[in-house]
Order: structure tokens, then sequence, then C-alpha cells
């Protein structure tokens, strides 16, 4: 251990210090020769011989000499600073090539770091939570009646939690809050922020620790307690300024002083992990006694005990939950979470539906590097060509052919860390800008960042290209016959038929591999447009909303009613008002955001067994939002004379409609939700209102004034581009309710947007790739074609001074195009074929042989080609033929 | 021409140029050289370059010591030396090889008693 460390220490001091250690070698040996000499004469020899014989005795001078180098000094290393001089030398000579070679790679490294990064982050990292392998997430089988069949009673949680032995705890968040339900005063103009409600245990669960101050205690989970909060990071560095000293600090949320009693650490994103695309700003107790009778409410996250895994959990919720109630007071409730209590690994549920598509987009980036390594290997082919001679000297000289692959390695590996440089550069910026996306609903998306574990890819790609792309040339180009290369004159005579061989294959398998890309790409758009196509039921165009801010609390529940008619009323007529505005309505929640559902209200007379009918979205609005959001309705809208007052009426969409009243009009009929009568007075087209690729479920529609709304969202109709209305809506909203926050003004476009931003966003990287890919081939194309009319320039000078026409060249150079581009499209197809079956279940309303797609991408690769190849054909039917046959 | 030169096995110059200075004490490279064909009869093969490679690679394992001093004749030489540590592996490798030189002298003597 310690001989060889000396040894190395020995080895890099004589690489450092080469020359005053060859000067003492020199000295020594002249020394050497001198006591062989002094011997030689005292033998009686002349001085010359003497000092010949010395000679001969000592052997080669220079050999001696590299030998003790290669024993002292470190020589594969000096060998690799010799190939690194020459390669950056012959680089700079060959710049347009250099630039060229070295882009390529740059795009095609760097399009795989930042995938990998994407990877890396939403499916290899754990979670940011203590034993995150522990953490599951526990939900009932996935139903049509959105959020409320997705969620738990706050009795059934603590009896869940009560009776189940498999985890250490088991917590929970409120599942109903929504964007800017918080309103921050105190500081100016009142801040709207988004809070949400945690059950007391749900940092300790997790494992998260305050980055300042504590977590919640027990006693700030029951009713009555002096309200307090947590503040998420980024809200405490904006809002706060980051004070230090905000624990302890009150302040004013909806009218409330709450005294912060921490402030969480930058590491932990709630929205990142549970609500992707949402940001998440303060965590309040969620007080479970005040909500026993709302009905699924809370989300279950539990931690197993260590050494139980998921399905034993699994197995003892199906014991445990026909043992729970809904609600403790009605004991006809128990059981009715039998089967609906299923935990899942947390990671799971965060990042499973991606993992698919993620996997799709990680192959498609390692088609591009294949690519990239299949261009660079015929650019560095075209290249070694003309090099033949260079190496035939080398090799002739002495050099091995395992030294030449080496230089020509070096070589490669010189271009693709080049390459992997500047690739991590147009990465990092990538990946800068992916994480403040807030548009894009994928999780975990915030914490994206390079780390070692991408530098380490990244060095691991570059080497594997480097290789890839390096090997082939070199090992062609030391096989050379030697003889052979010495005498080839070079340019003028036709090349080696399996040179030109090895050429076309890489460019067929290169259009092969584009095709594929092309095509997979191709479905995917196809099917994202498909989406973008979907009749959602209402408009998002020329539409915006706003969370508005409104205070009906009332000692009754009688005079609540009228204060919300007076506010609302008051507030649609000023927003009616206002210029440009073309229909106003308000809503509790909207599509594509938040959901619930209160059981299912049946014809009256009719009975079905329970539990075999869904339950349908509810939606409290005012007269006027289904106009203002664009929804199609049959029959009339509400109107404020339905109030508490007069008889209970709701609007139904028409799935329900259908169901309950097939082939008949159901506006008229009467619905029962058990003990009150509910006229339906119209039916709405069906909206998608959970997704917008799913199949829409049920919907139904109360007045605001005969149900109670959970907040409110003013929804506004426009002739103008939403944004230009923001001022002038809120100025109107000011002077009506000062308390009225800044909320976020969202065009109901950025709504459907976000809840498509995943796809958009891998359709996007996906045709990025194509089309990377498809310039690629294509400049491979036109290098091998463009090479070998440059190759044969004599050959056509001498077929056109015998008579072909410019036609008859340009038709020949276009056949020989079209081969290679055929064989590699047809190849392609086939490969697609296969691959897009594997990809059917990311596809949307695409058959993953969709003949058009097919067709449109074999035909853009066709022409493409044709392009490629067109080129040079034209170059070569202007040879002159005097011109050329003088060239040599 | 006479009998062939013995090509010298890998490994064995450094002993023998190991056991020259122990048996010499110091001594510059061409005088190491000249003892080796001496005493092997001129029987090795030896270019007189390839001494160096192997006094560096022994330095380089801190078996000998080199110093630059003045010979009898008043020359300017490198000095070599063999230090403790080389001594101890001198007669670990001599041992090595006077083991191995009997074994080998065995077999070959097993080998001309069965051929008859």
């Amino acid at each position: 251990m310690i001989d060889s460390m000396r040894r190395t220490l020995h080895r890099l001091r004589s690489f450092f210090g080469k020359e005053p250690l060859d000067r003492e070698l020199t000295a020594e040996f002249a020394s050497h020769l001198d006591f062989a000499i002094d011997e030689n004469l005292r033998r009686g020899m002349s001085p010359q011989e003497a000092r010949r014989q010395a000679m001969i005795r000592f052997g080669g001078v220079e050999q001696a000499k590299e030998q003790h180098r290669e024993t002292r000094g470190l020589p594969s290393l000096d060998i690799f600073l010799q190939d690194l001089r020459y390669t950056l030398r012959t680089l700079r000579r060959d710049r347009a090539f250099t630039i060229v070679a070295v882009l390529i790679l740059a795009l095609g490294i760097g399009a795989n770091i930042v995938v990998f990064s994407v990877v890396s982050t939403i499916l290899l990292r754990p979670l940011p939570f203590r034993d995150p392998q522990q953490l599951t997430w526990i939900a009932p089988p996935p139903q049509s009646c959105g959020m409320s069949c997705a969620t738990y009673s706050a009795d059934g949680y603590e009896e869940f939690r009560a009776q189940s032995k498999s985890y250490q705890d088991v917590t929970g968040y409120m599942a109903f809050s929504t964007a800017d339900n918080l309103r921050l005063t105190g500081h100016g103009e009142p801040v709207p922020a988004t809070g949400i409600e945690v059950i007391g245990n749900f940092f300790q669960v997790l494992g998260v620790q305050p980055a300042m101050g504590r977590l919640f205690t027990p006693d700030e989970a029951r009713h009555g307690a002096s309200p307090v909060v947590l503040l998420a990071d980024h809200w405490w560095r904006r809002q706060f300024s980051a004070d230090p000293a905000i624990v302890g600090k009150k302040i004013d949320l909806n009218g409330t002083p709450v005294t912060v009693i921490g402030v969480l650490p930058t590491s932990f994103d709630f929205g990142a992990v549970f609500s992707p695309g949402a940001r998440i700003d303060a965590f309040t107790p969620e007080v479970l006694d005040d909500e026993r009778q709302w009905g699924n409410i809370v989300t279950m996250i539990g931690r197993l005990k260590p050494g139980v895994s998921v399905s034993q959990a699994w197995a003892e919720a199906t014991i445990v939950a026909p043992n729970l109630y809904f609600n403790v007071k009605h004991p006809e409730t128990l059981g009715r979470y039998k089967d609906a209590i299923i935990p899942v690994p947390l990671k799971d549920y965060v990042s499973g539906r991606l993992r698919r598509s993620l996997i799709v987009l990680w192959c498609a980036v390692g088609l591009i590097l294949l690519i990239v390594c299949v261009n660079l290997s015929n650019l560095l082919l075209a290249r070694t060509a003309s090099r033949t001679r260079e190496f035939a000297m080398r090799t002739a000289l002495g050099a091995s052919r395992g030294r030449l692959v080496r230089q020509l390695l070096t070589e490669s590996l010189v271009l693709s860390g080049a390459g992997a440089i500047l690739g991590l550069g147009f990465a990092f910026a990538l990946i800068t800008w992916l994480a403040h996306q807030g548009s894009i609903a994928l999780p975990l998306l915030s914490s994206i960042k390079v780390d070692g574990v991408a530098l380490v890819w990244t060095i691991l790609i570059a080497i594997a290209a480097a290789v890839l792309f390096g090997l082939a040339p070199g090992l062609k180009m030391s096989s050379g016959n030697l003889q052979e290369a010495l005498k080839d004159s070079g340019p003028g005579t036709s090349e080696g038929k399996k040179h030109e061989r090895i050429r076309g294959a890489l460019v067929i398998s290169e259009v092969a591999l584009a095709c594929v890309l092309l095509i997979g790409a191709g479905l995917l758009m196809r099917s994202f447009l498909k989406v973008l196509d979907i009749d959602l039921g209402f408009q998002p165009e020329h539409a915006a909303s706003i969370k508005l801010d409104y205070d009906d609390s009332a000692p009754s529940e009688e005079a609540s009613v009228a204060k919300r008619s007076v506010i609302f009323q008051q507030v649609l007529e000023r927003v009616r008002a206002l210029p440009g505005v073309e229909g106003a309505g308000i809503a509790d929640f909207l599509p594509l955001g938040q959901n619930r559902a209160w059981g299912t209200p049946t014809p009256k007379g009719k009975t079905y067994p329970e539990g075999s009918l869904p339950g349908p979205l509810v939606y409290v609005v005012t007269p006027g939002f289904v106009e203002a959001m664009g929804m199609r309705l049959h029959g009339r809208d509400f109107a404020w004379s339905d109030n508490s007052k007069s008889e209970r009426v709701v609007l139904i969409n028409s799935s329900a409609a259908r169901f309950f009243w097939p082939g008949e009009d159901a506006a008229g009929k009467v619905l029962t939700d058990g003990d009150r009568d509910l006229h339906v007075v119209g039916v709405v087209d069906d909206i998608h209102a959970d997704s917008v690729e799913g199949q829409p479920g049920w919907q139904i529609y109360y007045p605001v004034l005969q149900a109670g709304p959970e907040g409110a969202q003013l929804v506004i109709r426009t002739s103008l581009p939403p944004a230009a209305l923001s001022g002038s809506v809120l100025h109107a909203l000011r002077e009506l309710n000062p308390k009225q926050p800044a909320a976020e003004f969202r065009p109901i476009r950025t709504i459907v947007d976000r809840a498509v931003s995943p796809r958009r966003f891998f359709v996007l990287l996906v045709t990025v790739f194509a089309e990377f890919g498809l310039l690629l081939a294509t400049l491979g194309i036109y290098g091998v074609i463009s090479y070998s009319v440059a190759q044969q320039t004599q050959e056509i000078g001498i077929r056109m001074a015998l008579g072909a026409t410019q036609g008859h060249v340009l038709r020949g150079v276009l056949q020989k195009t079209m081969l290679l581009a055929v064989t590699g499209i047809v190849l392609g197809t086939v490969a697609s074929l296969v691959v897009a079956r594997w990809i059917a279940s990311l596809l949307f309303g695409t058959a993953p042989t969709d003949p058009a797609t097919f067709a449109a991408m074999i035909f853009v690769m066709t022409i493409v080609a044709l392009v490629a190849g067109y080129i040079p054909a034209r170059r070569a039917a202007r040879i002159d033929p005097m011109v050329a046959l003088r060239g040599n | 021409m006479g009998e062939a030169k013995l090509d010298l096995l890998q490994g064995t110059l450094d002993l023998m140029v190991l056991q020259t200075l122990a048996a010499m004490g110091s001594q510059h490279g061409y005088g190491i050289a000249r003892r080796i064909e001496q005493v092997s009869g001129d029987a090795v093969l030896l270019n007189q370059g390839t001494i160096y490679a192997s006094l560096v690679r022994l330095q380089q394992r801190g078996w000998i010591s080199a110093e630059w001093g003045t010979s009898d004749n008043n020359r300017k030489a490198k000095f070599y030396e063999i230090t403790k540590l080389g001594r101890k592996q001198l007669a670990e490798d001599a041992a090595h090889w006077q083991r191995l030189a009997g074994v080998m002298g065995r077999v070959l003597a097993m080998q001309e008693e069965g051929g008859q």
C-alpha cells in the first residue's frame, strides 16, 4: 500500500519534472560511456574503436531513454497528452467540422441531461421526507364523483387511525381548500394567500422539521384553541421579507389574528408533492371536531411501521374497513368504507401516473443520442477517409493499430467532452427555467436541478457516445490496407464499395431512428390536438375568474342567506355594468378545480339500490353563472327568486338526465334527496369537471340562496382580452368590499391549460426531439450524398462527356438518395408499429396504427430526404465535364 | 557465434542489480553493468542501457538510493547504494529464486529419467 503510493508519487514527480530528469539521464549516460571508453582505451583500442565498442555495448541510447521514461513516469498519460495536443491541433484546423460536431453533441447530450433530471426528480429520487418508503397514500378506488369519493370523513379518519395496527401514525389534510382562500391584512392592501388545513400530526408523520419555531401541538387542533399558523418558506421570504423574528408574531388572516408558530424548511413544498402546480403559503391545524358533520373531507397519509409492507397494510385495511363509521353518531353509516381503503406507496401516488410518459421521454431522448452518434460516426468517417494517407504514414512509421484507435478515441472523447460541457450549459439554462414553471402541473418539478447524479450521468453518456461514434471510424481506419492507402491518390478515384456501404448503413439507421421518433411524436401530437379539441361543455376562451371575498356571517341561516343575496347581486350588477363585460356569475367551485359530491338525489318515486348510482359533483351557483361559463342550458337558468322561501330547484347535467329519464325532457321533473323535493328546472350539457381527458360523470347545480356555497369564484365573460379587465373588476370589487384582496385574475383558459400541461409538456419535448432527429437524419443524408458526389466528380464528368444529360445525373443521384431514405423509412415504419403499440396507453383518441399520422410522417420524411439529396444532385448535374476531367 | 546468449527473464535484471549492489556497495551504472557481465561470464544478453530502467524501478520502490559523486578516476557519476528495505527484499527474492531453481532442477531431472 505504502509501496504503491510511493511509486505513484515518484511517477507523478517524474511526469511533471520531465526536463531536469532527462538532462540528468543524459549526463548519466554520458558518464557511462566515458567509463566504457576509458576501459576500452586501457585495453589498447584506438579511440575510435573504443568509442564504437562502448556504444555497441550500451545499446540504443534513445531506446534506453524511452524505456527509462516509461518506467519512471506515466506513459499512458504522456500518450494521452500527446494525443490531446494533436487532436486540438487538428480540430482547430478543421473548424467547421468541429463546430458542427460539438453543436450536435451538445444538443444531444443537453437533451439527455434535461430529461434525465426530470426523470430523476420525478421518478428516481425519493420523496423529500424522512424514510419516504414508509409513507402510503390511502384512498378509495377511483370513482366518477370527484374528490368526495376520494376522501374520508373526520370520524372515518379517526376510527381508521385508532383501529389500524399497520401504521406508526396516520395523518391527512383538508382536500377541499381552494387557491387564494386566505386574506392577509395589516400590510396595506389585503393580500390573497393560499392556506391549507392539515391534521395536527401532519408534519410529524411526514418527518418534516420546522426551520424556525415549532410544529402544531395536539391542543391546537381542538375546538376553541387560539389560532396558529405555520408559514411556507417561500411565503415567509416573499411576504414577510424573511423576518427572523416572525415566530410568535400575530398576523391577520381572514380578519382573525393568528399566531405564527414556525416557518417550514425550504425543502418542504406541499404543492409539488400533493397538488402539482399549486403553491401553498400557510398551514393551519384542522379542527376535526368542527367538521364531523361535513362528509368526506380529508385525505389519508399513513406511515407504516418498520417491516410492514404495503400489501400487509392493505390486507389489514380490508378487515378494518367494514368496522368503520362514516359518522359515529349515525349507526347506519357503519361499513360505508368497505373496500374503500387502499394504501399505495406515496411515491406511486405522486408520480406513478407519469412513469410511462417519462420512460417514453427517456427512450426518445436516448434515440436522439443514438442518432447523434450515428451522425457523428458518419461525419468522422468522411473525415477519416480524407486522412487515410496520414494514418497509413503513421502505421508505416511504426504506430500500432491500438495506438491509432487510441488516437481516434481521444479525438472523439475531446469532441464529446466539449459537447457535454456545452450541453450541460444548455441543460442548466433549460432546467432553471423549468423549475420556475409553476404552470406545468408536474409533481416535484420545482425541485428539479442538475445534481451530482446528473453530472455522473452526463459523464457516462459523454463517454458512451464517444466510444459509440469513435470506435467504428477508428477500427475502420486502422484496419485499412497500408499499401493501398499509400498508393491511393485520394480524391478522383471512386472509393471502395465497402466504405460506402458502411456509410450507407449508418444513414439508413439514422433515417430509421428518426422515422420512429417522428411517428411516435406524430401520434402524441395528434392525441394532444384531440385533447385540445374536446368539447369541455364550457367555453374557456373570453372568460376569466377571480376569487371573491365576502362575509355573509349572520346569527341565523336566514339572515345569512339574505346578506349573501344582497352582496352577490350587488357584485354582479356592478361587474356587468363594466365596459366589455358580457356576462357574470358566481359559483363556489369551478370545473377542473376543486369539486365535491353530496350524495345522489333520485327521481321521486323511484328507488335504486344504495351505492349503485354515482354521486354527482355539486356546484352552488348564482343566476348567470351557466351563461358566463359558456355552458349550454336547456330549460331555465336560476333566478334570484329561487331563494329560501321558494320551492327548491336544481339544474342537472345531461348524463344524469338521460339516465333518470331516458328519451324525455328532464326539465320539470322532480328529484328528491330523501327529505326534500328538488325541481329540475333545466338540463346543462355535460362539462369536463374532473379532468379534461376523462369521461364526464354527473353534475348537479344548486342556487346560492338554497344551498351554502363554499367560497365564491366570480366568473366574467368578456369580449376583451381577459387580462384587460383585471384592473377595473378589482376596482369595482374593492369599492363594494375594501377587504377584497388582489387575488389572481385567471383566464379560464389557463385553468384548462394547467390541466393539460403535463401532456403539453411531454408532447412539446417529444416533438422537439423528433424535429432534431429529422434534422440530423437530413444532415446525414446530405453529408453522404454530397460526399459521394464530390468523390465521383471525375466519374460524372466522364459520363457527361460521353453523353449523359444533366437529367440523367440528377436522377442517378436522387435515386441513390431515395434508396437510402426509403430503406430507412421502411425499417423505421416497421419499428414504429412496435413502438406505437407500446405507447398506446399514452395516446388519446388516436389508434397506435393511425394511418393519417403514419402517412403524414412518412411523407414528411420522404420530402425532407428528397430535398437533402436534391442539393448535391444539382451540384452533380452542374459539373462541367471539362473542369472535372482536368481537375486531377 | 558460439552459444547464443541468454535472454533475461522479466524481473531477473532487478534482482541481479540488487545483488550486485549488496555485494559491491556503492556503485555507478557502468560498474553494475560490467560486474553483471563479468559474473555471468558474458553469458547474458545485456544492453547496458537497459540497466537504467531497472535502476529507476528499484529507486521508485525505495530499495536503492542514488547520489551524484566522483569516481576513483575523477569522473562525475551517479552512484547507487542498496537500502535497508532493499536488503530485506533481496533476501526474500533470493530465497524465492533458489527455491524455484531447485524445483526446476528436480523437475527437469525427473523428465530425463522418464525418457529412458
